[in-house]
C-alpha cells in the first residue's frame, strides 16, 4: 500500500469534521474522495498533506509515519496536491510557477546561487526545459512567459497540476479540479487524469463531478459527514443503498 | 520568448544591472562638489540596505518595522569594536555584520512564525527595543549624544575623501544588487516569490516556509548592518538617531515608494527619497509630513512603485502586452 490512514480524525472546537476515517491507497490507482458538500473532503486532504494536525489517527506514506510533520516534509515524502481555491504564485509567470515547483530537485547552495556559477546556471536551463515539457503536458506550453495574473481560470487550474507534477510526486491529490470548468476543459482534465496515471502517478481525486469520477476512478471512497460511508469499486459504490440516501438526503436539505 | 513576465526575466535584471553600472561610473560627472558627493555616498549606502529589505518585503513578502535597527547595531558594533577596544577596522566591520546576523537568526526564528500586523508589531518592538539600548547605554555608545568613529583602514591606508568613498560605495552597490538579482533569478529566489504568493501552496511543494523567511530576514539584516557599519566609518559620528524608529519607516518607504520586487526600484527610491529632503532643506521640519505623504500617494496611484509602474507603462506604450 502506497498511502494508509488510520482512524483519522479532525475536530474544529465542537464540530467533526472528520471522524475515525481508515482507508488504505494502492499505488498506480485512480482513488476518488466523494461525498456530499460539507462531508470533509477538503479536511482529509489537509490531513493527507500535514496542513492540518489530526486530533487523532495517524497518515502512513510506503510505511513510514507522517503524522505531526510540517507540510514541506509531506511534500519531499512525495505528496503532491493542487488546491480547491487556486493557490497560483501570481507574483511569477506560468513557467516561474512550474520551476518554483522543481524546489525539492534543486540541489543549489547559497553561494553558488549568489554568484550565479556555471553550474547555476546548467541546473537553471534544465530545470526550465523540464518545466516547460510539464506545460507542454498539461496543454499550456503558449503560456509559458505569460503572466499567471493574466491567465484564465481553466489555465490556471492545470498550472497547478503542472506545478505539483515538477515536484515528482509518487502521490497527487487533486481538490476539484475540475470545479467551475465547461465540458471541453472538463474533458482535458479527465484525458490528463488518464495521462499522469498511466505514467504511474497515484492520483487522489476530490471531485463533484461524477461522470469524470465514475470514468478515471478504480476505487472510491464516500464520505458522509465527516465519516467513511462505503467505499470500492465505482459501479459498487454508486449501488450502495447508504450512497444513494446520504446524496438524496442531500438534496431534500 | 521574450515577452514580459510577472518578475523581470534574468535578461530584463541584466540589462538593469547595466544600467545601474553605467549610472553610477557616470554620475561624478555631474557631482559638482564634495556636498554633492556626499549625499550620493549616502544615497549608496541606503540602497544597499533597501536592495537588502527589498528580498525581505518584495520578495519574500515579510514586513519588517525594524531594519534601522540593523543598521543601527551594525553602525554601533563596529564603532565600538574599532573606538573602544582597538580592533582594526576591517575586523570591526566584519564582526560587527556577523554578530548582527547572528542577532537576526536568534530573533527571527521566532519572530517570523508571526504574520502580517503581528509581524509587524513584533519587527517593531525590536527596532524600539535596539534604539532605546543604544540611547541608554552611554558608557559604550556615548547615549543620546552619539560617539565618534575612526575612520576605515588598514596598516597604513585609510580611506578618506569624498571621491575614494564614492567609488568604494558605488562598487558595493553595484556588487550587491548583482548578488541580490542573482538569488532572486535562482531556486532560491523563487522559493521567497513562491512564499509571497502563496505560502501554503509553497509548502506543498516542499519549500519550507520557516527557513526561507529566516533566510530572507538574516540577509537583509545583515545587509542593514554593513550598510550601517559603513556609513559609521564614512561620517565619523554616530548617532541614536539612525537606529530609530523613523529611519525604519524611512527605509520602507524607499522600497515601497521605488517599487516592491524590484532591486532597480529599491536603488531608486533609496535615491529620490534621500535626495529629495536635501534639496527641500526649506521644508526640513516637515520631512517626516513629506514623507508620510509620498507613502500614502504611492500607495493610492502606483501601489506597485515607481519602477515597476514606470516599467509597465514603457511596455504598454512600445505595445507589447502584458
Amino acid at each position: 500500500m502506497l498511502l494508509r490512514a488510520e482512524d483519522l480524525a479532525k475536530r474544529f472546537g465542537g464540530v467533526h469534521a472528520v471522524q475515525d476515517v481508515s482507508f488504505e491507497l494502492a499505488p498506480g490507482t485512480v482513488h476518488a474522495i466523494i461525498g456530499p458538500n460539507g462531508a470533509g473532503k477538503t479536511t482529509l486532504l489537509n490531513l493527507l498533506t500535514g496542513i492540518y494536525l489530526p486530533s487523532a489517527g495517524r497518515v502512513f506514506l510506503d510505511g513510514r509515519e507522517l503524522t505531526g510533520q510540517p507540510p514541506h516534509r509531506f511534500a519531499a515524502a512525495g505528496i503532491g496536491r493542487t488546491f480547491q481555491n487556486l493557490q497560483i504564485f501570481f507574483n511569477m509567470s506560468a513557467l516561474e510557477n512550474v520551476m518554483a515547483g522543481r524546489w525539492l530537485h534543486e540541489g543549489a547552495g547559497f553561494a553558488v546561487s549568489a554568484l550565479r556559477l556555471p553550474q547555476l546556471a546548467r541546473a537553471e536551463r534544465r530545470c526550465r526545459s523540464e518545466a516547460l515539457s510539464l506545460l507542454e503536458l498539461v496543454g499550456l506550453a503558449r503560456w509559458a512567459d505569460a503572466a499567471s495574473d493574466a491567465m484564465p481560470y481553466g489555465a490556471l487550474k492545470r498550472l497547478e497540476i503542472a506545478r505539483a507534477l515538477a515536484a515528482e510526486p509518487k502521490m497527487l491529490l487533486l481538490d476539484e479540479p475540475a470545479a467551475g470548468l465547461n465540458p471541453t476543459e472538463t474533458h482535458e482534465i479527465d484525458r490528463l487524469i488518464r495521462e499522469l496515471a498511466s505514467r504511474g502517478i497515484t492520483i487522489v481525486l476530490v471531485e463533484h463531478n461524477m461522470k469524470l469520477v465514475m470514468g478515471v476512478s478504480g476505487h472510491v471512497i464516500v464520505l458522509d459527514e465527516g465519516r467513511k460511508l462505503a467505499e470500492g469499486e465505482p459501479r459498487a459504490v454508486s449501488a450502495d443503498p447508504r450512497v444513494i440516501e446520504a446524496y438524496l438526503g442531500e438534496e431534500v436539505h | 520568448m521574450a515577452s514580459p513576465a510577472a518578475a523581470a526575466p534574468p535578461s530584463a535584471s541584466r540589462k538593469g544591472l547595466v544600467a545601474l553600472a553605467a549610472a553610477v561610473a557616470l554620475l561624478p560627472l555631474a557631482l559638482p562638489n564634495n556636498y554633492t558627493y556626499e549625499v550620493a555616498i549616502v544615497v549608496g549606502l541606503n540602497a544597499i540596505v533597501c536592495v537588502g529589505l527589498n528580498l525581505l518585503i518584495g520578495y519574500a513578502g515579510q514586513i519588517s518595522l525594524g531594519h534601522a535597527g540593523f543598521f543601527g547595531l551594525g553602525a554601533y558594533g563596529t564603532a565600538i569594536l574599532a573606538a573602544r577596544y582597538g580592533w582594526p577596522t576591517p575586523a570591526s566591520l566584519a564582526a560587527s555584520v556577523a554578530a548582527v546576523a547572528l542577532l537576526a537568526w536568534a530573533i527571527g526564528r521566532p519572530i517570523l512564525r508571526l504574520k502580517g500586523h503581528a509581524l509587524a508589531m513584533a519587527t517593531l518592538g525590536m527596532g524600539i527595543i535596539v534604539s532605546v539600548v543604544i540611547a541608554t547605554e552611554d558608557g559604550y555608545t556615548g547615549g543620546p549624544d552619539g560617539m565618534s568613529v575612526p575612520p576605515l583602514g588598514f596598516a597604513g591606508f585609510v580611506l578618506a575623501g569624498e571621491r575614494a568613498w564614492y567609488w568604494v560605495v558605488a562598487g558595493l552597490l553595484v556588487a550587491t544588487v548583482w548578488l541580490a538579482q542573482n538569488l532572486i533569478d535562482s531556486p532560491r529566489g523563487r522559493a521567497w516569490r513562491a512564499l509571497h504568493g502563496s505560502e501554503v501552496a509553497a509548502s506543498a511543494i516542499g519549500i519550507d516556509p520557516a527557513r526561507h523567511k529566516l533566510s530572507a530576514f538574516v540577509l537583509s539584516a545583515a545587509l542593514a548592518a554593513f550598510a550601517g557599519a559603513l556609513t559609521a566609518h564614512y561620517s565619523g559620528f554616530i548617532t541614536p538617531a539612525k537606529a530609530s524608529f523613523l529611519h525604519s519607516i524611512e527605509l520602507v518607504t524607499m522600497v515601497v515608494f521605488g517599487g516592491m520586487a524590484s532591486s532597480m526600484g529599491a536603488v531608486v527610491g533609496a535615491a529620490v527619497l534621500t535626495t529629495l529632503p536635501q534639496l527641500l532643506t526649506v521644508f526640513k521640519e516637515f520631512e517626516m509630513v513629506m514623507l508620510g505623504a509620498v507613502l500614502m500617494l504611492t500607495m493610492i496611484f502606483m501601489p506597485q512603485g515607481l519602477v515597476p509602474t514606470l516599467g509597465r507603462a514603457l511596455a504598454a506604450a512600445r505595445g507589447r502586452p502584458r
